[in-house]
C-alpha cells in the first residue's frame, strides 16, 4: 500500500459520521438519484447514477464502521479502496458531478448523496486522484491567491476603470464598513461591471463598504477538490481581513460555490463561528430593499427567466431573494419548469469547469438546461453566479441560441431610481 | 421431525431465536450510527435543524412531480408492494392474535378477503419489482447478491402465507410451519441487509431534512 493511497483511505475515514452511516444503511438500490442526475439523464450512462459516485467512501464505511463488515474484513471478504478502483471513480466524482445536490432532493430514504460525493472527494484528493485542472487552480488559489491567477494589481487596475467610467469611489482596505465584498476571478476578470453596479447601488443606498487588497478572492477551490485544510486556509485569510477591518458583515458576490464555501462551509472549517455576518450579494440586496434603501425605476417589459444556481439556491438558500428583486423591475418573469429549489445544474459547477477533461460531458449535459430553455423560450436570462453565466453562453453558442445572460445584481443597478 | 414438530419449533425456539437476532442486531445498528455522532454546525443558522429533521422525515414520503414523471415504476410499483405488505402484515386477524400474544396489544382486524386481496397485490407488485429491477437500466447495474438475496426472503413470507391461507398443496400444519420459517429467516437476515431502511430511514431523512432547513431550504 502506498503513502497516497493510505493517506486517501484514512481521509475517507474521517468523513464518517453518523449521518453518512445512516445513508448508506438505508440505500436500496431503487435508481431514483439517477434520475435527478443531468449527468444520467443526459448520458444514458449508468455508472454516472449519484449513490454509485460515493461507492469508495460506502466501502470504507462499510468494512470500518459496520459490525458485519469488520467481521467480514477479518475474513478477507469485504471490497477493498485501491489507487485503481480512486482512479476508474475519478471521472464519476468529478467530472460527472457538480454537487448540485438534486439526488440529495428525491431520494426516498433521504441521503444527501451530493454531501455523500463532497466527502468522497476528499479520500480521492488525499490519494492523488484529483483532475490536474483542478490540482492547478487549488495550487494557484494557496500561491497566488486566486484559481485564476488573478493578483491584487490587475483588480486594482479594474477598480480604477470603475472608478472612472462611474465617477463613483470605490473604497479599499477601509475600516469599520458595513459591508466587505468579495470577488470571484471571474469577475474580476471578464465581469467588472459588477463591481461597477456594486459601487453604484452603495453610493445610492448610502451604506459604508470596502475591498480588502489582502483577501478579496471568494472562490475556494479547496472545496471543489475537496481539500478541507486548504479550504480553511483560504476561509481563514478572509476571516483576518474581515476581524481587521471590524467589518459587520462580508458579502459573497455572485458565484456559487463561492457562497457554500464562505456562508455555510467557511465557520465549520476553521472551527470556530465568526464574528461578522456572512450575506450573499441577493440576500443583501432584498434587505437593503426591505429597509427602503434600494429604490428601482422602470421595468423591464422582456420575457425573463432565472436560472437557479445550485449552490445558491438549494444549497445555499436564497431562493426567495432573488425572486422579490426580479419582481421590482420584470414585468413578464416566467420561471423555468423546476424552478426554484428543484431547478437543474447549468453542468459547470462543483470543479467541473476548472476541469478540462470534462469539457465534453460539461456540454453534453447542457441539453438538460437547453431542453428547459426550450420550454420557456426566454428573451434572456437572468442568474447570480459568474460561473453558471460562463457555462450557459458557452452552452448557448454550441446550439446557436441567441439569448443573453443577465447577472442580477448588474440588471438591478441599471434599474436604480435616480430620486 | 415430523411436520408437527417442525412447526412447534418453528413457533417456540426458532421464533424465540430469529426475535433476539432480529432485536439485538437492529438495536446494535441503529447505536453504531448513532454513536458515530456529528459535528455541530457552527455556521451562522437560517432555519431550524430540528423541525426541518421532522418534516422531512415526513414529506419525504412523498415525490415531486418530475420525479414521479420519470421514475413513476419504481415509485408505483414500490408504494404497492409496501403497503400491502403492511396491511396483510399487521391487520390478518391470526397475525393480530400471535402480537397478542407476543406483547400483550390488539388491534382490530380486518375481513380475510381484504387481506387475501392486498397480499396477491403485493405478491405481484413485488414481481414487477423484481422485473423492473432486472430490466431497468439503472436498477440493473446497481444490483447486487444482496439486493436478490433480500427480495427473495421479503417475498418468500408473502407466498407461504398466501398458500396457507388457501391451504394449496401441502397439509395445514406444513403449510404454517413453512409460513413461520420463512418470516425467521427474514427476520435473522433484516439487520445485516439493507432491510435496515425501514428503521434507519428514518435517521436518514431527519439528517437530510436538518443540513437543508439548518442553510433555510425545505427538503
Amino acid at each position: 500500500m502506498s503513502a497516497t493511497i493510505e493517506k486517501g483511505i484514512n481521509a475517507l475515514k474521517r468523513q464518517v459520521d453518523s449521518s453518512v452511516a445512516a445513508f448508506f444503511s438505508s440505500c436500496v438500490h431503487c435508481g431514483i438519484c439517477a434520475e435527478a442526475c443531468l449527468f444520467y439523464t443526459e448520458t444514458g450512462d449508468a455508472k454516472r447514477t449519484p449513490i454509485n459516485k460515493t461507492e469508495p467512501l460506502r466501502r470504507i464505511w462499510k468494512s470500518e464502521y459496520t459490525l458485519f463488515g469488520r467481521v467480514g474484513k477479518m475474513f478477507g471478504l469485504t471490497r477493498k479502496v485501491t489507487d485503481e478502483m480512486l482512479e476508474e471513480w475519478q471521472e464519476l466524482v468529478y467530472d460527472s458531478c457538480t454537487l448540485c445536490g438534486r439526488c440529495s432532493m428525491v431520494c426516498p430514504v433521504g441521503n444527501d448523496i451530493a454531501l455523500m460525493i463532497r466527502k468522497t472527494r476528499e479520500g480521492m484528493a488525499a490519494a492523488g486522484q484529483a483532475p490536474e485542472g483542478l490540482i492547478g487552480a487549488t495550487t494557484r488559489s494557496v500561491t497566488i491567491g486566486s484559481p485564476m491567477g488573478v493578483k491584487w494589481p490587475a483588480l486594482a487596475a479594474q477598480i480604477r476603470h470603475v472608478e472612472e467610467d462611474s465617477g463613483l469611489k470605490v473604497p479599499v482596505d477601509q475600516s469599520d464598513v458595513d459591508y466587505m465584498l468579495l470577488l470571484s476571478s471571474m469577475e474580476i476578470m471578464n465581469f467588472p461591471e459588477f463591481i461597477e453596479a456594486m459601487a453604484k447601488i452603495f453610493d445610492k443606498a448610502g451604506v459604508s463598504w470596502t475591498i480588502s487588497s489582502e483577501a478579496f478572492e471568494a472562490t475556494n477551490s479547496g472545496i471543489q477538490i475537496g481539500v478541507s485544510d486548504i479550504a480553511a486556509e483560504l476561509v481563514q485569510r478572509i476571516v483576518d481581513v474581515a476581524d481587521k477591518l471590524r467589518v459587520k458583515t462580508v458579502i459573497s458576490p455572485e458565484c456559487g460555490h463561492a457562497y457554500m464555501a464562505i456562508r455555510w462551509d467557511g465557520p465549520n472549517l476553521v472551527g470556530k463561528p465568526f464574528g461578522f455576518k456572512v450575506r450573499h450579494v441577493l440576500e443583501v440586496l432584498d434587505d437593503l430593499h426591505k429597509q427602503g434603501r434600494l429604490k428601482l425605476a422602470g421595468k423591464d417589459t422582456q420575457r425573463l427567466t432565472y436560472h437557479d444556481p445550485c449552490q445558491i439556491s438549494r444549497r445555499g438558500g436564497v431562493i426567495d431573494e432573488p425572486r422579490n428583486l426580479i419582481n421590482l423591475f420584470a414585468d413578464n418573469f416566467v420561471e423555468m419548469p423546476d424552478g426554484g429549489k428543484m431547478n437543474w445544474c447549468c453542468g459547470a459547477g462543483g470543479g467541473v469547469s476548472a476541469n478540462e477533461r470534462a469539457d465534453e460531458i460539461r456540454l453534453k449535459v447542457f441539453d438538460r438546461k437547453k431542453a428547459q430553455l426550450e420550454e420557456v423560450k426566454p428573451d434572456a436570462i437572468i442568474s447570480a453566479c459568474s460561473n453558471c453565466r460562463i457555462h450557459l453562453e458557452d452552452g448557448l453558442e454550441e446550439h446557436n441560441m441567441d439569448i443573453p445572460l443577465l447577472s442580477l445584481t448588474e440588471t438591478i443597478a441599471e434599474y436604480l431610481s435616480d430620486e | 421431525m415430523s411436520e408437527i414438530e417442525i412447526l412447534s419449533w418453528a413457533r417456540g425456539p426458532g421464533l424465540q431465536i430469529a426475535t433476539v437476532i432480529f432485536v439485538a442486531g437492529v438495536v446494535i445498528r441503529i447505536f453504531e450510527i448513532l454513536l458515530l455522532g456529528r459535528k455541530a454546525n457552527l455556521a451562522e443558522a437560517k432555519g431550524s435543524e430540528m423541525s426541518s429533521g421532522l418534516k422531512t422525515m415526513i414529506t419525504r414520503t412523498v415525490p415531486d412531480k418530475t420525479t414521479f414523471k420519470r421514475s413513476s415504476v419504481t415509485i408505483v410499483a414500490g408504494y404497492v408492494f409496501h403497503i400491502g405488505m403492511f396491511i396483510s402484515f399487521f391487520f390478518f386477524a391470526p397475525h393480530i392474535l400471535f402480537f397478542k400474544d407476543l406483547i400483550g396489544i390488539s388491534w382490530p382486524s380486518l375481513p380475510g378477503a381484504v387481506i387475501d386481496a392486498c397480499a396477491v397485490i403485493s405478491i405481484i407488485a413485488l414481481l414487477a419489482v423484481l422485473v423492473n429491477r432486472l430490466t431497468n437500466k439503472v436498477m440493473r447495474f446497481l444490483t447486487n447478491f444482496e439486493d436478490l438475496l433480500t427480495w427473495f426472503l421479503t417475498f418468500l413470507p408473502l407466498i407461504t402465507g398466501y398458500f396457507a391461507f388457501h391451504r394449496i398443496g401441502f397439509t395445514a400444519p406444513s403449510l404454517l410451519a413453512a409460513h413461520l420459517l420463512s418470516v425467521e429467516l427474514l427476520l435473522v437476515v433484516f439487520p445485516f441487509t439493507k432491510l435496515m431502511h425501514t428503521f434507519t430511514l428514518f435517521l436518514a431523512r431527519w439528517y437530510n431534512g436538518a443540513i437543508s432547513g439548518y442553510r433555510g431550504v425545505e427538503s
